[in-house]
């Protein structure tokens, strides 16, 4: 029996006057892939920014609830928020690499949290990182070219990179593969199996497919509520709510 | 009957009114080519005036460095040497340059040479020693008036008592004319010399360093000043009335008038903290407190234009809101900051009263080498120049603007470079 | 001095931060734990609390050396009973005499004595000045290192720091403004103790030449500045008789006829004469416009003076015919495309369009800009010293040389400068005037623009 990673309880978000997230309660094992999945404009991606505190970037969002990151209350004005971000790493849904080489783009992270001692230490760790993206085979003779000259592919395993390198223990991804071709994405979804042998990951998807191949546990969110949550052969097969069969099905989003 | 009366009318009302369609745009285009047509007609001005500056005549003249007359020997010291009775040496020369001249022609003659003159008979002997005792035929500098002339800048036609070359004068200069003693060669003193109250020898080599000096201030002070404005406001300031109040006073300091900056300087940099006057430390304040709404608005228009994907990755991975700003959005502002800055450079460049009124405006007959030397800067050269009642400066004051405007053009033409080079469609 | 003391300051912080670095080092190994911040923030810490009182020692002596001095030396001067001084030529004569002992000859005995009791004092001054900065950046590295423990977190100090810098920068404005207002309101004031504000806003009478030195012989001044506002105003009067039409035609061909090919060349063409030094306009003026103002006059019978209203302004028009194409031009291409299809739609042609319909659409921008340009024709100093002339002359007649309050401005500041003489002073009223009008039009030239905008967005 795996352990909670990530407890929310009762979690609303407001935008200004507009409640966007209705009392979300779920629990998040660790060392599993769990899939938050609903039609556009559901808050699954706002719920998502709320693991990391990347909805404070939002001036009029505020957020209300619990959420516990082992065992930790997150959402208090106690929070160390830095250190926070360097435990949970995120990919977004467009590949965002910095204009920086590829090696200063993974390198940043450990530099200034200090993970490393030494030079040979950090490139240690890229190529590490890098290998654990697979992209290092691809990119080892070219380490000093710039991030953004990369296939969008190859853009987001070195997003995806670049988050390993802080040695976090939970990944959120948001669409990770919404703006990748097939086969990139496909490339990337054997790459989120591997990674659930060492990180906790959660992913909002889109692709119901996507949710079925790579998740264990699955989420599915409509109009800001969290409609049902549960194993993610369960939740596609048969599923307590009927509106959860009806998204599944296909009857809307 | 009416019908056609009234179709008549309406025909004839349209084609007044394609008429005055036509000439409505006629209107337009005669204004915009009248606009351009003033801008060059003023660049032809300029350079029809000022491309005689960089020439200067020279007279052939007879020198004889006898040792006797000299009060040296060929085995004289340097230190002897330096000391040696040159003046002489010009007079004699000078009595020689025609021959039979009566005393009144000596003293008509004497005004046909550049008072430089004397220095440059000295300079030619230091520079040979080996000619004592013997003759020389040296190429002296010209007196302004013999230049002037010769350049077709003033007018033999008027009378006498208007001119500044009398008639036995205007007859020995045509006399060089035909002897073939007298020529025109590249001015090089217009480049390695500073301001002389003799405009044959002026240059703008003086102004030229006071300009740079203050340009460097200026950007010393500026710069970080305006970035670290920019990025305060960008990215950090709260929503509220002190940055408001910020921000309304940048954008009024962007339309005060120059002249007002000069009165700060003069009542506050001058008096209340008693820096040096006429120094490009001080004007280079001044000019600084004027650029930084320039450099600012650029500055936060690059900041606004960096997307927020960057900030946010950085973040993402655990930055501090600091460290994402200086390590990443910042750097990629820097390329529009510094067209910015180039533009807010180039303005300053030719801002003229403000100098005025900090002193930069004195007699510095010598070529500064320092921040804090009293000094003169080009524009400010310019307007002593123009103001000057000589004519010869006239043609000076010209070539010196075609300098201004050369570096303008240069300045401008970098940061439009740099603009296309770096600039980023996000 | 002061720049070898930069160089000292420089050796200081670099030396602190190497220290600053190694130490927190070892402390972290002393206590066997890692500190909180990477080491680097560390030494930052101890380089800022290093340079910070430095510079204010440096600027403190840099901005009140020279006067402290010269009290000092002034207080202890041998004044002799019964004889005028003036202060400044006085500390002029004894700064010249400390520099140049070759020109002490001819001097009296008490300028000599006070110039090597100023050369004295500047000894002592840039001992000190060298021993406080090598103390207080010791001090200051001193109390730094008390704090190198790895519990500090240096980093969110450093960044604390790092707000307050960016905080003074953004002050720096603010404080530009206080020092204009305050430097001119200041010397405004004391002008005004000497000359009733009655007499500067309506007489017509300004003849500012009030004896500055012992000897000098004139008449007593009169401060009334009539004529000089006249003349700014007949001056920006020709030149936006020259700009507006020029300006707003050319917007209105480039923003609705012109190609895109022609816009792009002539747009920056036109920016040109907006980048253009003001002197470089003023000779222009000075050679070419005022002597063919001054035939043209002669022409037609009017006797033109050689440096004339009508020259410098339509020079100064020129100047600002960018400023009106410019503004005028992007306000015009704002003006929303559905109401050019309604003219069209009915009937109209391109000018009717323009005239009846865009142009009133745009005629609030287009206010702001001849607003904004109307200010700058205010301001502007040198193409009116070279070509209006420097004789107050309350006139209407644009062929007469005038003088504005910018000319007088400088002319009031050139040469002889005390400042408890209200001809000097008057330079800084006249500045204030100046100040306030210009504010006052670009801040209802930019609230129409922005109400304008508003309508349209």
């Amino acid at each position: 029996m795996s352990n909670s990673k990530i407890l929310a309880n009762g979690v609303d978000v407001y935008y200004g006057s507009k409640q966007a997230l209705f009392g979300i309660s779920m629990d998040i094992k660790e060392k599993e892939v769990t899939a938050l999945i609903g039609p556009s404009g559901c808050g699954k991606s706002t719920f998502l920014r709320c693991i990391n505190r990347m909805n404070d970037l939002i001036e009029i969002c505020k957020v209300s609830g619990s959420i516990k990151v082992d065992n930790e209350e997150i959402i208090s004005s106690s929070t160390d928020v830095v250190s926070l971000r360097s435990k949970i790493g995120m990919v977004f849904q467009k590949p965002n690499p910095f204009p920086k080489s590829i090696f200063d783009n993974v390198a940043y992270g450990p530099t200034i949290h200090g993970l490393v001692e030494s030079k040979n230490d950090l490139e240690e760790i890229v190529h590490s990182s890098l290998k654990k993206a697979g992209l290092f085979n691809e990119v080892k003779d070219r380490l000093n070219e710039p991030g953004t000259s990369l296939s969008g592919g190859q853009q987001q395993r070195l997003c995806i990179a670049r988050a390993i390198a802080v040695n976090p223990e939970i990944i959120l991804m948001d669409e990770p593969c919404s703006a990748l071709d097939p086969i990139a994405t496909a490339i990337i979804e054997e790459l989120i199996d591997e990674l659930r042998l060492n990180y906790t990951i959660v992913i909002v998807t889109h692709s119901m497919q996507q949710a079925a191949r790579v998740s264990q546990k699955t989420s599915f969110f409509h109009l800001g509520e969290l409609i049902e949550t549960g194993d993610t052969k369960k939740i596609f097969t048969n599923p307590d709510n009927s509106k959860t069969q009806d998204y599944i099905t296909g009857r809307f989003g | 009957m009416n019908n056609s009366v009234a179709k008549e009318k309406i025909v004839s009302l349209r084609k007044k009114r394609s008429l005055e369609d036509m000439r409505f745009k006629y209107y337009g285009f005669t204004a915009m080519c009248l606009s351009l047509a003033v801008l060059v007609f003023l660049l032809y001005t300029i350079f029809s005036k000022g491309y005689t500056a960089f020439q200067k005549t020279i007279v052939l003249l007879e020198v004889d460095y006898n040792q006797e007359v000299l009060k040296l020997t060929p085995d004289s010291s340097d230190e002897e040497m330096e000391k040696g009775k040159f003046f002489r040496v010009k007079k004699q020369a000078i009595e020689n340059f025609f021959p039979d001249l009566s005393k009144s022609d000596i003293k008509l003659v004497k005004k046909l040479f550049s008072i430089n003159v004397d220095k440059e008979i000295k300079d030619y002997f230091l520079d040979n020693p080996e000619v004592i005792n013997t003759k020389q035929q040296i190429w002296v500098t010209a007196h302004s008036d013999v230049d002037q002339l010769l350049k077709g800048n003033s007018r033999r036609d008027v009378p006498e008592d208007r001119r500044k070359l009398n008639d036995i004068q205007l007859s020995y200069v045509d006399q060089l004319v035909e002897e073939n003693r007298v020529k025109q060669v590249f001015n090089n003193f217009f480049f390695t010399k500073a301001d002389s109250r003799h405009p044959e020898i002026a240059g703008v080599a003086g102004s030229f360093m006071g300009s740079l000096f203050t340009l460097f201030t200026v950007f010393i002070l500026s710069f970080p000043i305006a970035i670290g404005a920019s990025v305060y406001l960008e990215e950090f300031a709260p929503k509220n009335r002190i940055t408001e109040l910020i921000e309304v006073n940048i954008s009024n300091l962007a339309a005060v008038p120059s002249i007002v900056f000069g009165l700060l300087g003069l009542g506050v940099l001058l008096n209340v903290f008693g820096l040096p006057r006429s120094t490009p430390l001080v004007g280079g304040s001044v000019l600084a407190l004027m650029t930084l709404p320039t450099i600012i608005i650029a500055c936060r228009a690059s900041l606004k234009a960096v997307p927020p994907s960057i900030k946010e990755g950085a973040l993402a991975v655990g930055a501090t809101k600091t460290q994402a700003v200086f390590h990443h959005v910042v750097p990629l502002a820097l390329p529009g900051t510094l067209t910015g800055t180039i533009i807010g450079l180039a303005q300053a460049l030719g801002e003229t009263a403000p100098l005025i009124m900090i002193g930069m405006i004195a007699f510095i007959p010598n070529i500064p080498t320092g921040l804090t030397e009293p000094s003169a800067a080009l524009p400010v050269q310019i307007y002593l120049w123009v103001e000057s009642a000589e004519r010869g400066f006239q043609e000076k004051s010209a070539a010196a603007i075609m300098v201004i405007l050369i570096f303008l053009f240069m300045m401008n033409a970098i940061a439009v470079f740099l603009r296309n080079r770096f600039e980023r469609k996000w | 001095m002061f720049f070898w003391s930069l160089v000292l300051i420089a050796v200081g912080i670099f030396s602190s931060f190497i220290y600053g670095r190694s130490r927190i080092k070892l402390n972290s190994k002393k206590q066997g734990t890692k500190s909180k911040s990477l080491p680097n923030y560390y030494a930052q810490y101890v380089l800022m609390w290093c340079l910070f009182p430095a510079l204010i020692v440096y600027f403190s002596w840099a901005i009140f050396q020279e006067q402290i001095i010269q009290n000092i030396v002034i207080s202890n001067f041998e004044f002799i009973e019964g004889a005028a001084y003036n202060e400044g030529l006085l500390l002029a004569e004894i700064r010249n005499v400390a520099n140049n002992p070759s020109f002490a000859d001819g001097k009296s005995i008490e300028i000599i004595n006070a110039a090597s009791h100023y050369s004295s004092l500047r000894q002592i001054s840039q001992i000190s000045f060298y021993l406080s900065i090598i103390i207080i950046m010791l001090l200051g590295a001193l109390y730094a290192s008390r704090k190198l423990k790895p519990e500090f977190h240096a980093q969110h100090t450093i960044e604390r720091y790092i707000q307050y810098i960016l905080i003074f920068c953004s002050s720096v404005a603010i404080f530009t403004t206080i020092g204009i207002v305050f430097s001119l309101i200041f010397e405004s004031l004391r002008f005004f103790a000497e000359v009733s504000i009655f007499e500067f806003l309506f007489s017509t009478e300004w003849y500012p030449f009030i004896p500055i030195r012992e000897g000098q012989t004139a008449a007593e001044g009169s401060f009334g500045a009539v004529p000089i506002f006249a003349g700014t105003f007949l001056v920006m009067g020709v030149a936006m008789c020259v700009a507006a039409p020029l300006g707003l035609l050319t917007a209105i061909y480039l923003a609705e006829y012109a190609s895109q090919r022609v816009r792009k060349i002539v747009k920056p063409l036109l920016e040109i004469l907006a980048g253009i030094p003001t002197i470089v306009y003023g000779f222009f003026a000075f050679v070419s416009v005022a002597p063919f103002v001054k035939a043209f006059g002669q022409s037609i019978g009017i006797d033109a003076s050689p440096t004339s209203a009508l020259a410098a302004g339509m020079v100064m028009g020129v100047m600002i015919i960018p400023f009106i194409s410019s503004l005028s031009d992007d306000v015009i291409n704002s003006v929303p495309q559905s109401l050019r299809e309604g003219s069209f739609g009915i009937g109209a042609n391109k000018a009717e369009t323009i005239k009846k319909v865009i142009l009133p659409a745009a005629l609030p921008g287009i206010v702001g800009a001849f607003l904004l340009a109307i200010s700058r024709a205010i301001g502007e100093t040198m193409i009116v010293v070279v070509a209006a002339g420097t004789a107050p002359n309350l006139t209407g007649n644009p062929f007469e040389n005038v003088t504005t309050v910018t000319v007088q401005i400088v002319v009031a500041l050139i040469g002889d400068q005390e400042f408890d003489n209200p001809r000097t002073l008057s330079a800084f009223a006249l500045g204030l005037v100046l100040f306030v009008i210009t504010l006052f039009l670009n801040i209802i030239a930019l609230q129409i623009v922005k109400r304008y905008r508003e309508r349209y967005e």
